[in-house]
């Protein structure tokens, strides 16, 4: 068991004074705006909850929201199954790990707008590779003015991206079973659908559980590549409420609303991640988990 | 052992390494698209359409090497991605320690607590960290956006080091002790080599999450401390859209991840899991 020691609050300081700075007082100063109103001047009175009511009933907000739970549900039916796939396909020795291992994870590592930038020029009808392939196919393609090439060229892309992560998080999941569960199932002749489904599956669940929330996660709060790659259009299409909140803070600067859609964003986001943390502190609870508890 | 799993998919062995195959394809045309795009001219872009260049040049990358507009940018990425990574470590290196090793008041909530920080949406900070490092005089500067990044480094550094720290026995720590060795003579000389594999990929995720993003450091400069990214994008709208050198200069940023991502490749799933694979 781990000892009951306050005095590890000091090592916990330095991180709560950081994090304090670069998290607390930002919210405070989002709560402070969200029930705020201002003609300028910096003379502010108080308006109570009137603006969260005002973007809780907004048809903008809404429709944001939808578009925002609409990808990720796309996303993540996409990219699990896919994910797993590949995993379970990867050599598991040799140097052939190392080679797909590097090259899978390559796209982890390209700065966001780059990524929106190859898929950008990538789509693009005119010298694009994908955008002029469809097109002498015959296809009626382009992403800057039809509404389901836009969420289509995005889908693609965030599979493009982020599929890797999946394939990495499941395959360190399956190199974890030990072989002893394949010779078991070999005498037991099982097939390969129940080796899958009552074996590797099982063993997955943890990582599972990880990259489902993360891939919810990341891409509910999704930013730059669909606002280099599409801004956002055509019309209001791909306004995601990153986007919208960007918008609404930078470009026009109501301060007010914006700063109460923050909290309902960010509320939204707390209580996934209350479930994620849920989820893996239960699972770490479990004495079959890999981990354990008790050491 | 491996005998018997091999023989156990052993008969579908021969055609399993297509799926691989085919997803790796999928993976690099864009790559591949954009690298020959950064060989060719302005006009063989726009005017032939053409798998590989006609006429190779590298003009595209001389004029990003040649003009400080250019590659400053780069340098400024890569000063407050340092930045961020050293000063996240720092700080949560004792904060795992701390997590992995003892209960104290709070700690379950505290955890939880820094996990919310990683999964924050950066727009909804966009504006209040603006008007915060206004207000002390910081925008600009790199300090301002490795400090921000802190935002979600710093828990992903708690969470990871912490991962790893828990797998190595309790046991060490107490013979240590027995043996005379007092806590920071400890940390450094037994513990931190102990974990080194672990503190190598946090300070990986920590350089690559800083790496990659764009939304709160575009916001917290000007000029002085622009970072790559940024300076590609304002190239986009302006200029009259220089294809070649945005190819070339987008290349240039996928390199640093190729070359860190080869030290941590058996380590980085266990990254991504937060250390808890």
């Amino acid at each position: 068991m781990k000892s009951w020691n306050n005095k590890a609050w000091f090592l916990v300081l330095p991180v709560l004074l950081l994090v304090a700075f670069s998290a607390i007082i930002p919210l405070m100063t989002v709560v402070n705006y969200s029930v705020q109103d201002s003609f300028g001047n910096n003379e502010f009175y108080w308006v109570g909850l009137e603006w969260f009511k005002e973007v809780l009933e907004s048809e903008r907000f809404h429709n944001a929201l939808m578009r925002n739970l609409l990808f990720s549900a796309i996303i993540l039916l996409i990219e699990i199954p896919l994910g797993i796939a590949v995993a379970l396909a990867m050599p598991r020795r040799g140097w052939g790990v190392s080679v797909c291992l590097v090259l899978m994870a390559l796209p982890l590592l390209i700065p966001w707008n780059v990524v929106g930038t190859i898929w950008q020029v990538f789509a693009r009808v005119d010298i694009g590779l994908l955008g002029y392939s469809l097109t002498q196919l015959g296809f009626d393609y382009n992403y800057t003015q039809d509404v389901v090439d836009a969420w289509v060229t995005l889908v693609i892309m965030d599979v493009w991206h982020w599929t890797s992560l999946v394939v990495l998080l499941c395959y360190s999941g399956l190199v974890s079973i030990p072989q002893a569960y394949y010779q078991a199932a070999r005498i037991d002749g099982a097939s390969r659908w129940a080796v899958f489904r009552y074996i590797q599956l099982p063993k997955m669940r943890r990582v599972l559980v990880i990259a489902v929330l993360l891939r919810f996660m990341d891409s509910f709060m999704i930013y730059t590549e669909p606002f280099v790659v599409t801004g956002g259009g055509p019309g209001n299409s791909t306004t995601f409420l990153s986007i919208d909140l960007v918008q609404m803070a930078i470009g026009q600067f109501d301060l007010g609303p914006a700063a109460a859609m923050s909290l309902i964003y960010f509320l939204i986001i707390l209580v996934v991640s209350w479930v994620f943390y849920t989820v893996m502190t239960q699972q770490d609870a479990e004495p079959s988990s890999g981990r354990g508890q008790s050491s | 052992m491996s005998i018997l799993l091999n023989n156990h998919v052993g008969q579908r062995r021969s055609k399993r390494w297509i799926v691989p195959l085919v997803y790796i394809v999928f993976l690099m045309l864009p790559l591949y698209w954009l690298l020959m795009m950064s060989f060719k001219t302005n006009q063989e872009i726009l005017s032939t359409f053409s798998l590989w260049p006609r006429e190779f040049t590298l003009q595209n990358y001389i004029t990003i090497l040649s003009d400080s507009s250019w590659y400053s940018g780069y340098i400024n990425s890569l000063i407050y991605v340092v930045m961020n990574t050293v000063i996240s470590l720092a700080v949560a290196l004792p904060a795992a320690y701390a997590f992995s090793r003892y209960r104290f008041l709070g700690d379950k909530h505290l955890f939880f607590w820094l996990l919310t920080n990683r999964m924050a949406p950066p727009a909804v900070f966009v504006l209040p960290f603006f008007q915060l490092y206004s207000a002390f005089g910081l925008i600009d500067t790199h300090i301002a956006v490795a400090l921000a990044h802190c935002l979600f480094n710093v828990p992903l550094a708690v969470w990871i080091l912490e991962g790893f720290m828990s797998s190595v026995p309790r046991e060490i720590d107490e013979t240590a002790y027995i043996d005379g060795y007092s806590f920071p003579r400890f940390f450094t000389k037994i513990f931190t080599p102990l974990i080194a594999p672990g503190i190598g990929v946090a300070a990986f995720f920590c350089f690559m999450f800083s790496w990659v993003e764009l939304l709160i450091a575009r916001t917290l400069t000007v000029t002085d401390a622009k970072p790559i990214s940024a300076i590609m994008t304002r190239t986009v709208s302006a200029s009259g859209l220089d294809w070649g050198v945005l190819a070339a200069a987008g290349m240039l940023t996928v390199i640093p991840g190729a070359l860190v991502i080869y030290f941590v490749r058996n380590h980085i799933a266990k990254g991504f899991a937060l250390g808890r694979v």
